[in-house]
C-alpha cells in the first residue's frame, strides 16, 4: 500500500492489521514516533492523520486514509516548530522518550486552540504519560507555544 | 549517638573515599598507566589531551561525558565541569558517551584499587576478590554509586578541562614567544592581551598535545565559576524535541532482524509443555528459539519486523511450571509477616529499647503495622536491545546502566571472550534502577546467535516489561513508640521485613556467590535518619521471597520513608505536638535538617489556617546524602482528593546545576507520588496481574500538582540529586489525608482506600 508521511511516499508491503506505528517504525524508517504501551494509553506513539492526533500503536495501518505527519515532520533542528522551540527554551525534556507524543498533541491542541486553558491543556494532554514527571514543563512551555504562534514566530 | 556515629562513618566512608580518591589520583590517570582510548580513533586535524578532551584544528572541542543520561542531566553537567575549566562555552563543544573509553577506563581505574568505580565493575571484582562482607560492599557501592555521579565526577572532570587548558596556554606561549602567565583563555581562544594577538585552541591544539601534561593542576575557586553553579542549558535537549534517533530502540541497521521474548511470567519457572508450531507458522516469524538465562525461561521470537514478533509470542502456547514461591499476594504478605516476627539485624540500636519499654503505660505507647507492594518500574521506553554476533564477535546496542557488566555476562551467555564484545550505550527512555538488570541484554545476545550474522533487535512488550521487572520490593513495618510526659518520644523500635534486593540480585548476576551478612537496604531511609531519641532501634529481617527485586528509584528509602514518616505523624498526633515542631525538636543535634525542616515550613506558610476542605502534611528524608522536606497540599472535591501542591527544600550541599537540581526533584516527587497514589504489583497464581498503564498507571498532568522549589547549600558535602525527591513524597501525602480526613492510611497504594481526583 502507498503511505504518505511527513511530505514523502512511501510503497509498502504490509499486513493491513499492522499498527502504523510498527509500519513506520520498522518499514518506511521513521522512529521518531514511539512504542510505549501497545494499547493507546500512554500516548508515546501520537501522529497526526490530516492533523488530527492519533495513537498510531492501536491504528491499524489499512485504516489510514489521509497524510501521516510525525514529529520528524513538523519542524527540523534549523527549522523548530514553534512547539518545539518552546519545549527547547522551557528545557522541558529529561529521558525524552514520551517527548515527541507530548509535542505531537500539543501541536494538534494549538491548532485547535490558539490560547488554551489549563482545563484545555489537561483535556488534550492527559493521554500522554511522562514518568520523568515534566508535567509542569510541559503546562509552561505550551503556554509559551501559544504565545510563539501568535506572534507568528 | 554512638551508633548513629558509627553508622554515618561507615556510611559516608565510599563517598568521602571518592572525593579524596578523584582528589589524589584523579588526574594521573589521564595519561598513565593506560593509553587515552581517544588516541586511537581520532579524526584528521584532532589532538586529544586525557580521556575527556579532544580538539580539532578547527576548534571543535569534544567532550567525553562517560555517564549513561537517562533524563537525570548527567551528560550536561559532566561536560559542563570540564568546560568550566576549559574556558569554552557550552555552545563551543559537543558532548559524546565515550563508549569503548567509557567502559574501559572503569576496568582502570578498578585494576589500580580506585575507590569510586562506577559500581558494576566494581561489584565484580569486590565479589571475587573478598568473601565477607561482600553484601554490604556491594550495596553500599550501588546506592552510592548510583546517586554520586557528579560527586564522582566533581574533581575528575574539572581538572582533566584544567590539564588542557594547562597545555594550550603553554603551546600558545611557545608559538607567541611571550610568558604563559601573560596569557588568558576565553570561550575557546586565547589572548595576548599586551600585543592584542589570540589564538583559538584549534590552532595549538596538536602542538599542546604533544607537551607533557602538568603534574599538577589548579582549579578555579568557585566564585570565578560562570557555568557551574548556574542553570545551564541541557546538551541533549535538541535532539529530544525533533525526535532524533538517540535511544535503544531506535537503533537501525541494513539487514537487520526483528524480535521479541516471550519468558515464563512464573519467574525461575521452565515450560513443560509448548507448542510452538502455530506461532512458527506465522506470517513474518523466521524462528521461535529457547532461551535460558540466569533471569529465567522462555522464548525466543526473530521476525521480519517487530509487529509478527509480537502477534506470534501472543499465539505461544505454554505451560509452565510451579513457582517456587507463593502463589498469591495474600500468600506472600504471609511470609513476609512471619519474617517479621523474627529478631532480625538491629542497624540501629541507640539506648535500651527492651527496657525502655519494658514498664511503658499502656497510655503512652504508639503502635502500628504498615506496609507496602511490590513495584515496577515501567520505564516509557520498554526493555530492548539489538545485537549482532558475527565472525566470533558480539556487539550489543542498549540503554543500560552498567556497561562493563552486560560486557561480561553477554560474553559469558555466548561464549566468548569479553574482549570480542563491544557495547554501545544509547540514551535510555527512562531508567529508575531497570536499566541495571541484564535480561534485554542477554536475551537479545542469544537471539543473535541465530540470525546467521545478521543483527536484531528485540524489542519487549508493555506487557513483558510490566510482567518480567526487578520489582521493588515488598514490605512491611511494625512500628512502636513510648511517649515521655511532654508528649516526645522517648523510645521508637521499628522493625522492617522485606525480600532482599542485593540476595536477588546476586542470584541474577552472580549466582554463584552467597550473601553473606544483613542487607542495608531493607532498613535505608529508617535506620539513618537524624533524629535523636534515647532509645532507638531499627532492624530489619530479609523475607524469603524469590520474586526478582531490584533497584526502584531511591531503593530501600522509597519504603522506608513512608514508614519512618508515616509513624513520625503518628507520634506527632498521639503526643499532640506539631509535626514541624517535632521535627525540629528531634532533629536539633543536625542543623542541616532543621534549616530544611523551616525552610519548607515557611515556604508552605505551615501553621497558618486553611480554608475548610484543604490540608497539609510534612516528610523529611535524608537520602543519598541530601537532606529533603516536603509539604503537600490536599483538597477535598466531588471527584476525590485532590494534590493541589507540593513544596520542596533540598540541602544538595553543592548544585552543580540548580535547574537540573529543581527539574529532578520534581520528577522524583511525581514518581514517589505515582506510585503512592495508586500503583501495585499483585501476584495470583504466580503470576503478576498487572500488564500496561491501565493497570499500573502513574500521575497524568490533569493531577500532576503545582510545585514550589528551595535548593539550599547548608551542608559541607555535596548530595545526590536523582532519588532523593522520591522518600517523602509519599508520607507528606498520607499525612496530609490524614490531617485532610482522619485516616491514616498505613497500606500503599492510597487509592484503595481514598479517590484521587
Amino acid at each position: 500500500m502507498r503511505l504518505t508521511v511527513d511530505g514523502q511516499s512511501f510503497d509498502i508491503d504490509v499486513d493491513p492489521d499492522m499498527p502504523l506505528l510498527w509500519a513506520l517504525r520498522d518499514l518506511v524508517g521513521k522512529t521518531g514516533p514511539k512504542f510505549g504501551c501497545g494499547i493507546a494509553a500512554c500516548g508515546a506513539c501520537t501522529v497526526h492523520v490530516d492533523g488530527q492526533p492519533v495513537r498510531s500503536c492501536s491504528l491499524p495501518v489499512g485504516q489510514v486514509d489521509g497524510a501521516v505527519t510525525t514529529i520528524e515532520g513538523i519542524g527540523t533542528a534549523d527549522r523548530l516548530h514553534p512547539v518545539q522551540q518552546a519545549w527547547l527554551e522551557e528545557q522541558v525534556a529529561q529521558c525524552g522518550y514520551c517527548q515527541a507524543g507530548q509535542i505531537m498533541s500539543a501541536v494538534a491542541l494549538l491548532d485547535e486552540v490558539a490560547d488554551p486553558s489549563d482545563a484545555d491543556i489537561d483535556n488534550a494532554m492527559g493521554g500522554n504519560l511522562c514518568r520523568c514527571g515534566t508535567y509542569p514543563k510541559i503546562r509552561s512551555a505550551i503556554r509559551k507555544a501559544a504565545a510563539l504562534k501568535t506572534a507568528g514566530l | 549517638m554512638a551508633s548513629v556515629g558509627k553508622i554515618a562513618r561507615r556510611t559516608f566512608l565510599i563517598g568521602a573515599a571518592a572525593v579524596a580518591g578523584g582528589v589524589a589520583v584523579g588526574y594521573y590517570y589521564y595519561r598513565k598507566p593506560f593509553a587515552n582510548p581517544l588516541e586511537t580513533d581520532l579524526g584528521k586535524g584532532e589532538a586529544t589531551f586525557n580521556p575527556y578532551v579532544k580538539i580539532a584544528a578547527d576548534n571543535t572541542t569534544t567532550i567525553v561525558a562517560p555517564r549513561a543520561e537517562m533524563g537525570q542531566g548527567i551528560s550536561t553537567t559532566l561536560a559542563i565541569m570540564v568546560a568550566e575549566e576549559l574556558d569554552v562555552g557550552l555552545d563551543q563543544i559537543k558532548v559524546e558517551h565515550g563508549r569503548a573509553s567509557y567502559a574501559y577506563y572503569n576496568a582502570a581505574i578498578l585494576e589500580e584499587g580506585g575507590p569510586f568505580a562506577f559500581f558494576d565493575e566494581s561489584m565484580t571484582a569486590q565479589a571475587v576478590r573478598s568473601g565477607l562482607g561482600v553484601v554490604g560492599k556491594l550495596l553500599a557501592l550501588q546506592v552510592t554509586g548510583g546517586s554520586a555521579s557528579t560527586r564522582d565526577g566533581f574533581d575528575k572532570m574539572r581538572q582533566a578541562g584544567a590539564a588542557a587548558r594547562h597545555l594550550l596556554i603553554a603551546a600558545a606561549a611557545q608559538k607567541l614567544g611571550v610568558a604563559a602567565a601573560d596569557l588568558e583563555t576565553a570561550n575557546g581562544s586565547i589572548l595576548h592581551k599586551a600585543s592584542g594577538k589570540s589564538l583559538t585552541y584549534g590552532a595549538v591544539a596538536a602542538a599542546a598535545a604533544a607537551i607533557a601534561p602538568p603534574t599538577e593542576v589548579k582549579l578555579k575557586d568557585r566564585a570565578d565559576w560562570k557555568l557551574l553553579g548556574k542553570p545551564q542549558k541541557r546538551i541533549d535537549m535538541l535532539a529530544k524535541v525533533t525526535g532524533a534517533p538517540i535511544f535503544g530502540i531506535d537503533v537501525r541497521m541494513p539487514d537487520m532482524l526483528y524480535g521479541t521474548v516471550k519468558m515464563s511470567p512464573r519467574f525461575w519457572a521452565k515450560p513443560v509443555k509448548v507448542d510452538l508450531a502455530k506461532a512458527e507458522k506465522m506470517p513474518g516469524v523466521i524462528k521461535i528459539v529457547p532461551l535460558e538465562t540466569n533471569y529465567g525461561h522462555g522464548f525466543g521470537i526473530i521476525a521480519q519486523n517487530t509487529w509478527a514478533a509480537f502477534k506470534a509470542a501472543d499465539t505461544i502456547d505454554a505451560q509452565w511450571a510451579d513457582p517456587e514461591y507463593p502463589l498469591s499476594s495474600a500468600a506472600i504478605l504471609d511470609v513476609l509477616k512471619q519474617a517479621l516476627g523474627t529478631k532480625g539485624s538491629a542497624m540501629r540500636d541507640n539506648g535500651d529499647v527492651d527496657t525502655a519499654f519494658a514498664d511503658a503505660p499502656r497510655e503512652k505507647i504508639v503502635e502500628a503495622d504498615y506496609a507496602v507492594p511490590y513495584l515496577a518500574h515501567a520505564t516509557m521506553e520498554p526493555m530492548n536491545a539489538t545485537a549482532r554476533f558475527k565472525d566470533g564477535a558480539l556487539d550489543i546496542w542498549c540503554g543500560n546502566q552498567t556497561p562493563t557488566l552486560v560486557r561480561q555476562l553477554c560474553a559469558n551467555a555466548v561464549g566468548i571472550e569479553q574482549d570480542k564484545v563491544t557495547v554501545h550505550t544509547t540514551f535510555m527512555g527512562g531508567g529508575f534502577g531497570r536499566r541495571t538488570e541484564m535480561d534485554f541484554s542477554l536475551c537479545a545476545a542469544l537471539m543473535a546467535k541465530e540470525t546467521g550474522g545478521r543483527p536484531i533487535k528485540v524489542t519487549w512488550t508493555r506487557e513483558e516489561d510490566m510482567r518480567h521487572d526487578a520489582y521493588r520490593p515488598a514490605a512491611v513495618g511494625k512500628f512502636q513508640a513510648r511517649l515521655g510526659d511532654d508528649g516526645m518520644p522517648v523510645a521508637v523500635d521499628m522493625r522492617i521485613a522485606s525480600p532482599s534486593v542485593i540476595a536477588s540480585t546476586l542470584r541474577r548476576l552472580f549466582p554463584s556467590i552467597s550473601p553473606v551478612g544483613p542487607d542495608k537496604s531493607i532498613v535505608d531511609g529508617a535506620y539513618d535518619q537524624p533524629y535523636t531519641i534515647a532509645n532507638y532501634r531499627v532492624s530489619g529481617v530479609a523475607a524469603p521471597v524469590s520474586i526478582p527485586v531490584g533497584f526502584w528509584r531511591s531503593v530501600g528509602s522509597s519504603i522506608n520513608g513512608f514508614f519512618h514518616e508515616g509513624f513520625m505523624d503518628e507520634i506527632a498526633t498521639a503526643g499532640k505536638i506539631d509535626p514541624v515542631e517535632l521535627r525540629k525538636k528531634l532533629m536539633a543535634a543536625y542543623p542541616a535538617a532543621v534549616k530544611v525542616v523551616e525552610k519548607v515550613a515557611a515556604m508552605a506558610k505551615w501553621g497558618e489556617p486553611l480554608p475548610a476542605g484543604k490540608a497539609k502534611g510534612v516528610a523529611f528524608t535524608l537520602s543519598f546524602g541530601s537532606w529533603v522536606g516536603e509539604i503537600v497540599q490536599v483538597a477535598d472535591t466531588p471527584a476525590g482528593i485532590r494534590i493541589e501542591k507540593v513544596w520542596i527544600a533540598a540541602d544538595v550541599g553543592t548544585a552543580l546545576d540548580p535547574g537540573i537540581v529543581e527539574a529532578q526533584l520534581i520528577s522524583a516527587a511525581i514518581y514517589g507520588l505515582s506510585a503512592a497514589m495508586g500503583q501495585q504489583i499483585t501476584f495470583a497464581d504466580g503470576m503478576v496481574e498487572q500488564s500496561n498503564f491501565h493497570d499500573f498507571d502513574a500521575m497524568r498532568i490533569f493531577q500532576c500538582p503545582v510545585f514550589e522549589v528551595a535548593i539550599l547549600e547548608n551542608f559541607h558535602k555535596m548530595g545526590g540529586v536523582g532519588e532523593v525527591g522520591t522518600p517523602p513524597a509519599a508520607p507528606a501525602l498520607a499525612n496530609a489525608i490524614f490531617a485532610l480526613t482522619g485516616k491514616r492510611i498505613r497500606t500503599l497504594p492510597l487509592s484503595t482506600r481514598v479517590a484521587f481526583a
